[in-house]
Order: structure tokens, then C-alpha cells, then sequence
């Protein structure tokens, strides 16, 4: 069995959520207080050297999200935490936040300083209502101890929306309109909540912060992947025996992640695919599986790493109906704010159930495939950009699984496609 | 200054130029669809989408700040496929009856599916299936040629503070309706029209009357007779492909006839009688300084507005009918007397600018005359639509003159049409009113201009009088708000629901920006100059019209043909405590 | 507590509408037209605006709902989980179809997609309360606990 490298999660099973004493017994909040004792300037200089990469799904250097914001004029700032974790399949910053809420709290709060910030949200998906209270009380107890110094954070709640994981969409759900995304330029950093810079990160990457700025930017650096260095949390979830999450480095491959934690597919029967991000993910054949997982290897080989989820199927499954059953996740999810996503998902959703019911032709395979290119590239934001994308990495690894759905049908008349 | 390179050529512009305007700069130009030159962007249509650089994603022309060194390809066909495949999404969401459409040679999807050579579409064509809302008598949506632009809500809730459109639900639910889904006439539209302007296809559109005036010219017992307001003669050129204000009226008058009209008469004349009425109700209430201000009632969206948002001010509007239904109220008793017509045979049309005035002529209490005053209101749309019916070719109509009674005007009626003029047409008989003396010079040029909001203070030998001066009624809503907490410093209050005026209005030929407007601003000021009389108190028409019937100004007769009372509205959309600030958004 | 007590509450949260709309659904089970009216009276926006926040998120409904809103995931590590056989053992639990409410108003069965409870799936939730890794004969015992209770498992 694997071991997992706890550097995230170091705390778990540790401590007690509700007392800040086992947090501070553990070593809670030394690295804000060293963190106060930098400059702004040389904190964001050593987030950037630790090359911590956002662990939402973007993948940008933390610290120079940070600079951005620092430069940019405007008295006030706010450091938003993501906590939408809307990505199906994942659930790892709802571990973080159950269990070691502190640690959020002061990796918000060693943002806060690096870009002068006075105020914080912590944007909780709506079906994490329940983490309110945990999350609440830590920050009281936070506040009441000092260690917030002038910083305070306000936990809001999203109200089931996927999109709302945009950061964009997010800063106009948290305005209190509906959630749909901004074009960018000008990006959160410089005009983000109510027009001011505004920083917002994952969970996960806040988290990542205390142990960064404890034990130094060339620690973290010389873990996992130089490209993405540090450690991701993957949740393990479809066929596999040992579902779960795993605080992992960032170099460990798909294999070892499958095979090593996840113990191999129950019954022993073969893998078919893996689904690496989330359900936006690219949909891999068992010849990828040593491709490590850090973002960039991962964008090498034309996948991404998302936001860690890892969703296996065994041999029985039908792909054609998974990847149907995500497009419609799409089409549910999709703002409807522009053109391509929000005609194009249910399109998607129509030519896949076409196909799958036997009806389709190899124009209709076509033209999914066209249609999910063009969502793609001209696609307001990340949600229609992503996702096509299982249909098309399927499309592209396991043609038999839809070519074998359409007949030897020709095109059909006059379609010049 | 930013250099960058679109399609090859050079372009230096400024910092902060879109790739859009950068593109139109040099000649290039990209197609688009949800944008609007008069709006924030929207960058939703993703129709705009250009290359930029060797990235794989395309950008938005319209919402992409140009950088140094930038490469653009507007013009690829990689690209041209990109946009080409959003649009026949669109088209693929939308009834394909262009044959039947009323925006037939005038929508900007119709546009763009010509110009990218659109001969079938890969996707099936399935519609939302929504009903259409006929609810109102002035306009009309069809939600399923909507496309989302979203256009409407701004021009409602920004430019207007009406607030009539929103979203309801998401994704490919998404759709823009009145309020929270009811029917149009139940939420809080004022009628104002501005959303048609700003639409870009047929979801929302004039209700179209042209069968009622068709059968009323078929029918023998019938006398049609029409009035004209002071935006549409300048305005209609563009419905015939000129310029704005190049169609001289006896051109215009000699069209109409042809058309159908037995009698073309003038709203500019009924505009100069308003003036008479409401220059002398307005001395009046200076001098017994009675429910000042005293507010302009011409304007039915602006009624509809006041009815709706400030039901509790409705005693500070003018008493005085728009000059539509002074005219409808004069046509069917002075002039039919005057011309020996039985006006149960006479069919009262108008010629607008309006939507608006389509619920203003069907408003219950419009029957002064003893029949409904006005039978009928035809927009400049429509009757560019007659025109077209009748293929006139206007370089060959004989001129004709507008004919007796109620034809005649004088400038101060022509500056009606477009904001402040209500208000310097006013000036001009009041201040001869007021102090006796002749008045030099005509123009009050501290009123005109494009400001939203315009104040004046006129000195009238001694007696100061604050007037104001809005257009849009979001400016109605902010001069409302200082009524109402009692910190209006004005007598006088001109409030046009339309941006620029009447010139500007929901039934003009589609008016596609601000530039727009200001060019038929500039007609009217110019049509007002070449008028041999400016003061409406001059129009001898008016004169005959008082010694031979009225009597006075407020009069009783007056009172009982030419003023109006108001309704509150009690629309449960119109929230107290809504602040526009809180809409400011790009 | 009146709608217009629970926007008051909120109405100084810049942006706190969505805060205010989870109460009244919490209290309400949904957002009507008078909550709506009421809110968008309190934060200072149209109706409209209010209306089209009401619709854009899947936890708020503009419609009634029963007194427990049962949600099962249908996202694709539920869906391949068994999330169907889930469903279909609670339509026939409650003898209603999804996005009915049974006609006792006790309960509506709806689809969700995931809710981040992946850890032992299939899921399902009963008034936002997590109950994964169930097999379809386990349902029985969880339903009759709110038919007992008759109130929400967090005491409101």
C-alpha cells in the first residue's frame, strides 16, 4: 500500500475542529505570524519562488496572482477562499474545511497580508451548509485569540450552482446576482468583488500556505513536479477498491494512484478509462497511465489535472452512456450567459442520445465533434471551454465505443458538412 | 499609443482600444451581434470571435483591450467556421419564418445569416415553443426569436429604471421576461418602445395596425384623416433610404395622400395649442403657487411612468391632453364643423413616433369629442411600411400642402419633438405672456443639449423661473425623487420617457445609436429655423381656433376638450426603495 | 418570522439576498412572489433583478415544495454507483416520479447533480442532509425517521 505525504492534511485525525488549542498545539498560525513579521512584498516573492500552483483547476502561480493584486490600485481588497467544490467526484476541500478549518483560516489570512486585505469570504457551496457552523466557530475563536489582527472573514454560501466554482461567477454570486461569469480582462486581481482586486483561491491552495511560508519556498519547490510542486489531494472514486482521497506528490502517476492507493479494480476485472480533473476531465486509455499527474505533464499529454478527481471504469461500462450523462451534467450547469455553451450542451446531450440509441450517423459523430471543438475555443468562460472535453478525449481514445453506434449510414442529404 | 498588427495591416491606436474599434479603424469590420455602440458589452453572442495570436482560443473582438505587438486575424476561415457554427446554433433556436417576420430586411440575425452565406444548418431547428405576449396595445415579444443579447434589460433597467425585463432561470432555460414571468401589461413597462429599438431581431416589436387603417381607406362612408407628429416627417426619410429630415413635407404630405389619407393635417398644431393651454396653466400656478412644479404631460410613457412609480405626484402634471388627443378631441367637433364633415364619418388617425401613444389614444377617457378621439395610431415604422406597399417614387410626387384648420404651425410646435423643446416652445408664450414684451430672441439655448437632466432659470422682467429639463425617464425618476422629498427648486419640470425626446421614440424608424438621435436633433432645430413663425401664440390658426370656439386658455370649453385626468397605477412590481446606484454596473 | 423580518436581517450584507432567499427557503420551502417582492424591497434592486437570482440556483424553487426535498446524485460516480436503482427505490418508497411531491406534501423527490459526499456513493440527500453509500433496501428505515420526526434533522 502507497504512503501518502500528508503535508495538507498533516492535521487530520489529530485534532478537534472545534478547539483552536489542538490546531495551535499542532503549530497552528506560527507561519501567520512569520508571515506578519515579512514584508507584503517578500511574501508574495516567496509564494512565488515556492511556484505553488492553484489547486482549483487553473492551475496559476499563486503568488503572482498575488503581485497582480498587490500593484493594483484601490484601498480595499478582499482574499475570497473557493469553496464551491462543485467538481463531481471531488471533495477533498470538504476534508480540509471538517477537519482542519484553522488552516484555512490562516492561510486566508496570510493573503490578507501579502495584498493588504482587510476583508475575507469564504464562498461555501450551499450543500455544504452544514460546515457553516465549524467554519464560524473557528473564525470566532480566531478572532477572539488575535490572530486575525484587523482581518476579518464572513462565510457566504453559494446556492447550487456548479459555475459558481468560476471565480468570475462566484465574485457576481457573492454580489448577489446571478452567477454568471465575467469576460475577462480585467481579471479578480485587479477589478474582482464589487470592482476592487480581489484575490481568489481554492481551498486546497490556501491551505498549501502555512507549510510554505514555515519551512520556506525552496522546500516546497523541491517536492512533487518542479512545474507544480507540492502535493495534490486526488479523491478516488467509480470502480476501485479503496475509494477515498490521498494527499499525494505531484509527480506520482495516474498508475500509482489507481493501482498503488486506490488497490485496482474491484474483481479484478480491467480498466477501461480514467477520467482525470473532475467531470470536465479528459477520458484516459490504460497506455496513459504513467503519465505523472502534475498540471504540466498532464497538459502534455493534452489532459488536465483539474481539481484532483479521479474517476475510474472498469470494463462493463458503457462510456457512450457516461459521457451522455455528463454532457447533460453541462447542460444542467451551463449559466446560459453565451452563445456556444448554452446551445451547444444540450446539442451535445441530443447527438450523444441520437448515437447511442442507434440513431445516429457519421455526420452526427461529426458534427459533435465539431460543435464540442468550436465550444472549446469561443466559449465565454472555463465551463464551456471544459465541457466538451470528455466527449471529445473519449471520441479520441475509444472510437469503437461510438463509431460502432452508427451504421455504415452515409451523411445524411445535403448536408455539406 | 498600442501598435498591433490585424490581418496583416498596421494599427496604432490608443491604450484601452478594443480589437473591435481598433479593426474598424483601418477598415475591417468584424461582425457582431449583442453588441451595442450605446451599451456596456456583452460579449455574449461569441459571433465577434477573432484569432489572436497563435492561441487556440479565440477572443472577442468587442470585449478584447488591444496590446503592443498583438497579431489579430479577423478574416481566416478557421475563424469565419468558429463564428459561423455559433450563429446557426442561434438560427437553429429560431422559428425560421422570416417570410411572415415583421423584421423582415430589418434584423440583425437575418443580416448575419445573409452575410455568412447560411444555406442550411447541421442542427435540427428546435424552438422554445413560448407564446407570444400580445397583452399590450403598443408592443409586442415573441420569446422564441429571442437570442439572449440581453440588450433589453439594460436599456429597461439602466437608461430607463423601468425595470420591466429580467432573467428567469439558466442554461438553456434561460429567458428574458417581464418581471417574474407575467404578462407584460401586468409588470411595470411603460410602453416607451425603447426595448424594439435595441433589439436586434423580432422578439419584441410595435404592435402593427396597418389592416385597421387599410380597411377604414376601403370603406366609402369613411373620411381618414390624419395628423402628424413633429419627429416623424424628418424621420421618415430614413425609412425610405435618406437621410434624416431629407424628405420635405409637401413630399411627405403628397405621399400620405397617395397612400390613402383623405385629409393631412398636423400635430405641430395642436402642439402650438398646448403651449396656449399649459403656458397659461403654468402662470396660473406660479402665480397662486399651486402644486409646483408643474410637470409636462405630453409624454404617455412618461404618464405611464408617473402613474406607476409616483401614483402619490400625479396632481403636479399638467391638466393639459398630449397634442395627439387635443387633436383627436378637436378633429371630430371644431374641424369636422369647420369642414361640414359628420364626424361619425370621420376616421381620427396619427402619425407617431410612439408606441406609447397606442395606449394613450385607447385610454378610456380619450372621448371627449363624443367618439373615441383618435381611432387610430400608426407608427414611422408603419407608415414607412405603407410607403413601401405603395412603391411611391418620390421624385416624381406632385408637392401637396397640409390642408385647412389644423394645419398649420409654427416652430415652437416643430421643437416638440425632441427634448427641451416642449419647454422653449413654452418659454417663448410665456414670456410674452408674462411681461408683455416681444421676445427677440427665440432660442433658449440653455435648455437644449444632451444631458440626461438641464436646468435653466429664466429671467421674466424680474419674476426668476426654474425650469428642468429631463429625457429618459431615468432622469424622470431622479427629478421625481426630489419632488417627492420636497427639494424641487423648479416651476416647470419637461420630462420626455424617450432618450433625445420623440425623435428618439419606441416608433421611429430603428435607431441603431445616440449618433442617430442627435442627427434628427439637429434636423429639428434647423426645420424650426426655416419656419416663418416661432411663437405658437402667433399660429393664426390657434387664434381663429380661440375666437371662433375656445374662448380662452382653460376655458371651460378647453378644460372640457383639451385636459386630462391621471390614474395611479398600484403596480406591485414598482418596490419603493429601489436605487438605480445599485444597477450601475458595466 | 416574516419574510420581511428575515430580509431585514440580511439587508446591510452587501449582496446578501442569496443569504436571505436560503432562510426563506429554509423556513418556506420556497420563494414566493411576496418573498420576492419583499427582498428585492429590502436590498434595494428590482424585482426583476430578484427574480432572476430566484431562478438561476438549483437550491431555490419558485414553486412549493413538499416538507422534505429528497435530492438523488446523479452525477457520473453516482450514476455508475447506481444511482438509478436508488431512484428507483425511492419512487417507489414515496409513489411519486422525480419532481413530483407525494400528495400528502410530506415529501418531493428530485435529481441533484454531485453534492460532494463522493466518498461512498450513490447518494442521495433529505433536506440537504447527506446519506451516502446506501443500498436501495436501506431507504426504508431513513424515510419512516422523517415520517416519525416530522421535523428537519438540523431542528429547524
Amino acid at each position: 500500500m502507497a504512503r501518502e505525504t500528508r503535508i495538507v492534511l498533516k492535521n487530520l485525525g489529530k485534532i478537534d475542529p472545534m478547539k483552536i488549542e489542538d490546531a495551535v498545539a499542532q503549530g497552528g498560525y506560527q507561519a501567520l505570524l512569520k508571515a506578519r513579521d515579512m514584508s507584503p512584498a517578500d511574501l508574495i516573492q516567496e509564494i512565488k519562488d515556492s511556484n505553488l500552483r492553484g489547486r482549483g483547476g487553473a492551475g496559476f502561480n499563486c503568488g503572482q496572482k498575488w503581485a497582480f493584486a498587490a500593484a493594483a490600485p484601490g484601498n480595499e481588497r478582499y482574499v475570497v477562499c473557493n469553496a464551491d467544490e462543485g467538481e463531481p467526484g471531488t471533495y477533498k476541500d470538504r476534508i480540509i474545511m471538517e477537519n482542519d478549518p484553522h488552516r484555512l483560516i490562516e492561510g486566508m489570512a496570510i493573503c490578507a497580508h501579502a495584498i493588504n486585505a482587510r476583508q475575507g469570504y469564504i464562498y461555501l457551496r450551499g450543500e455544504y451548509s452544514f460546515l457553516r457552523r465549524v467554519l464560524t466557530h473557528a473564525i470566532d475563536q480566531a478572532r477572539e485569540a488575535g490572530y486575525l489582527d484587523g482581518f476579518d472573514i464572513t462565510v457566504r454560501r453559494g446556492a447550487g450552482a456548479y459555475i459558481c466554482g468560476e471565480e468570475t461567477a462566484l465574485i457576481e454570486s457573492l454580489e448577489g446576482k446571478r452567477g454568471e461569469p465575467r469576460y475577462k480582462p480585467p481579471y479578480p486581481p485587479t477589478q474582482g468583488l464589487w470592482q476592487r482586486p480581489t484575490i481568489v483561491n481554492n481551498v486546497e491552495t490556501l491551505a498549501n500556505l502555512p507549510s510554505i511560508v514555515d519551512k520556506g519556498a525552496s522546500w516546497f519547490a523541491s517536492l512533487g513536479a518542479p512545474s507544480y510542486p507540492g502535493t495534490k489531494i486526488f479523491t478516488l472514486t467509480g470502480d476501485i477498491k479503496n475509494p477515498g482521497f490521498y494527499e499525494v506528490p505531484t509527480n506520482t502517476t495516474i498508475r500509482d494512484i489507481v493501482y498503488g492507493f486506490g488497490g485496482g479494480i474491484p474483481g479484478d476485472l480491467a480498466l477501461q478509462a480514467v477520467q482525470i480533473g473532475g467531470t470536465s476531465g479528459a477520458f484516459i486509455p490504460p497506455d496513459l497511465l504513467d503519465t505523472p499527474a502534475d498540471f504540466d505533464s498532464m497538459q502534455y499529454a493534452g489532459l488536465s489535472l483539474g481539481s484532483g478527481a479521479v474517476y475510474v471504469l472498469d470494463e462493463t461500462r458503457d462510456i457512450l452512456e457516461v459521457v451522455t450523462r455528463i454532457e447533460s451534467f453541462f447542460e444542467h450547469e451551463s449559466c446560459g450567459k453565451c452563445t456556444p455553451c448554452r446551445e451547444g450542451t444540450p446539442r451535445l446531450v441530443g447527438l450523444l442520445e441520437k448515437i447511442a440509441q442507434g440513431r445516429g450517423s457519421r455526420f452526427d459523430l461529426d458534427l459533435a465533434r465539431k460543435l464540442g471543438h468550436n465550444m472549446t475555443i469561443t466559449s465565454l468562460c472555463g465551463l464551456g471551454m471544459a465541457a466538451p472535453v470528455p466527449m471529445l478525449t473519449a471520441m479520441q481514445h475509444f472510437p469503437a465505443v461510438f463509431t460502432q453506434q452508427v451504421s455504415a449510414k452515409t451523411s445524411e442529404e445535403g448536408t455539406p458538412w | 499609443m498600442v501598435n498591433l498588427t490585424i490581418d496583416g495591416q498596421s494599427v496604432s491606436v490608443p491604450e484601452g482600444t478594443t480589437i473591435l474599434e481598433a479593426a474598424r479603424a483601418v477598415g475591417v469590420r468584424i461582425p457582431t451581434l449583442c453588441f451595442h455602440p450605446d451599451q456596456s458589452i456583452k460579449a455574449n453572442c461569441r459571433i465577434c470571435m477573432c484569432k489572436v495570436g497563435e492561441s487556440r482560443v479565440l477572443q472577442a473582438a468587442c470585449a478584447s483591450p488591444v496590446y503592443e505587438g498583438m497579431t489579430v486575424d479577423t478574416r481566416s476561415p478557421a475563424v469565419i467556421e468558429a463564428r459561423k457554427l455559433n450563429l446557426q446554433l442561434l438560427l437553429a433556436n429560431h422559428p425560421q419564418d422570416c417570410l411572415n417576420c415583421i423584421r423582415n430586411g430589418a434584423c440583425q440575425l437575418q443580416d448575419l445569416a445573409a452575410e455568412f452565406y447560411v444555406r442550411d444548418n447541421p442542427f435540427e431547428i428546435k424552438t422554445r415553443r413560448m407564446e407570444k405576449d400580445f397583452s399590450t396595445p403598443s408592443l409586442f415579444r415573441d420569446p422564441d426569436k429571442c437570442i439572449l443579447c440581453r440588450r433589453c434589460i439594460e436599456v429597461c433597467s439602466v437608461v430607463q429604471t423601468v425595470n420591466a425585463y429580467g432573467m428567469q432561470g439558466r442554461g438553456i432555460s434561460s429567458i428574458v421576461v417581464p418581471t417574474m414571468g407575467e404578462k407584460q401589461i401586468e409588470s411595470t413597462c411603460i410602453m416607451c418602445g425603447q426595448c424594439i429599438h435595441v433589439c436586434p431581431v423580432a422578439a419584441i416589436n410595435e404592435v402593427e395596425e396597418i389592416d385597421k387603417f387599410m380597411a377604414a381607406v376601403a370603406d366609402p362612408d369613411m373620411v381618414v384623416v390624419t395628423q402628424i407628429a413633429p419627429s416623424v416627417r424628418l424621420a421618415v426619410a430614413e425609412e425610405i433610404g435618406r437621410r434624416t429630415g431629407d424628405l420635405p413635407m409637401e413630399s411627405f404630405v403628397s405621399a400620405l395622400r397617395h397612400v390613402g389619407f383623405d385629409y393631412v393635417l398636423s400635430t405641430n398644431y395642436t402642439a402650438d395649442l398646448t403651449i396656449m393651454e399649459e403656458g397659461s396653466e403654468l402662470l396660473k400656478r406660479i402665480q397662486e403657487n399651486d402644486r409646483l412644479p408643474v410637470i409636462t404631460s405630453c409624454s404617455p410613457g412618461w404618464i405611464n411612468f408617473c402613474e406607476t412609480f409616483f401614483p402619490d405626484m400625479l396632481d403636479h402634471l399638467s391638466s393639459c391632453k398630449s397634442p395627439q388627443q387635443m387633436f383627436g378631441a378637436l378633429v371630430k367637433t371644431y374641424w369636422a364643423e369647420k369642414m361640414g364633415i359628420d364626424p361619425a364619418r370621420i376616421y381620427s388617425v396619427s402619425i407617431m413616433p410612439c408606441v406609447a401613444k397606442k395606449y394613450e389614444a385607447a385610454r378610456p377617457e380619450m372621448n371627449a369629442s363624443g367618439y373615441r378621439d383618435v381611432d387610430l395610431v400608426l407608427t414611422t415604422r408603419e407608415v414607412g411600411r405603407l410607403f413601401r406597399l405603395n412603391r411611391l417614387d418620390f421624385s416624381k410626387l406632385p408637392p401637396s400642402q397640409l390642408d385647412s384648420w389644423m394645419g398649420n404651425f409654427t416652430g415652437a410646435g416643430v421643437i416638440f419633438g425632441t427634448s427641451g423643446g416642449v419647454t422653449e416652445a413654452a418659454l417663448r408664450t410665456a414670456y410674452e405672456l408674462a411681461t408683455g414684451e416681444l421676445l427677440e430672441e427665440v432660442e433658449f439655448h440653455t435648455v437644449r443639449g444632451r444631458e440626461n437632466i438641464r436646468e435653466a432659470e429664466i429671467d421674466m422682467k424680474g419674476t426668476k423661473v426654474n425650469v428642468a429639463v429631463g429625457h429618459s425617464t431615468r432622469a424622470a425618476r431622479e427629478l421625481m425623487e426630489q419632488v417627492r422629498s420636497g427639494q424641487s427648486k423648479y416651476h416647470f419640470i419637461e420630462i420626455m420617457a424617450c432618450p433625445g425626446g420623440c425623435i428618439g421614440g419606441g416608433g421611429q424608424p430603428l435607431t441603431r445609436s445616440d449618433q442617430q438621435r442627435a442627427e434628427r436633433i439637429e434636423a429639428i432645430y434647423l426645420e424650426d429655423q426655416a419656419q416663418k413663425l416661432r411663437k405658437s401664440h402667433e399660429n393664426p390658426d390657434i387664434k381663429t381656433l380661440y375666437d371662433e370656439y375656445l374662448g380662452a386658455p382653460l376655458s371651460e370649453k378647453s378644460h372640457q376638450l383639451l385636459h386630462t385626468h391621471y390614474h395611479p397605477a398600484r403596480n406591485r412590481y414598482a418596490v419603493p426603495g429601489f436605487n438605480p446606484q445599485a444597477q450601475a454596473r458595466g | 418570522m416574516e419574510t420581511s423580518d428575515i430580509v431585514a436581517r440580511y439587508s446591510n450584507m452587501p449582496g446578501g439576498i442569496i443569504e436571505a432567499f436560503h432562510e426563506i427557503v429554509d423556513r418556506h420551502g420556497f420563494l414566493s412572489q411576496e418573498a420576492i417582492i419583499e427582498a428585492a424591497r429590502g436590498f434595494g434592486i428590482s424585482v426583476a433583478e430578484a427574480y432572476g437570482v430566484a431562478t438561476f440556483y438549483s437550491m431555490f424553487s419558485v414553486k412549493p415544495k413538499g416538507k422534505h426535498v429528497v435530492r438523488v446524485c446523479r452525477s457520473a460516480p453516482c450514476h455508475t454507483a447506481g444511482s438509478a436503482a436508488m431512484v428507483d427505490a425511492l419512487q417507489e418508497h414515496l409513489g411519486i416520479k422525480i419532481g413530483e411531491t407525494t400528495p400528502d406534501q410530506r415529501f418531493t423527490l428530485e435529481l441533484t447533480e454531485c453534492v460532494g459526499q463522493c466518498q461512498a456513493t450513490p447518494v442521495f440527500t433529505i433536506d440537504g442532509e447527506p446519506y451516502p453509500g446506501l443500498t436501495p433496501s436501506a431507504i426504508g428505515p431513513v424515510l419512516e425517521s422523517y415520517l416519525r420526526d416530522g421535523n428537519r434533522k438540523d431542528g429547524r
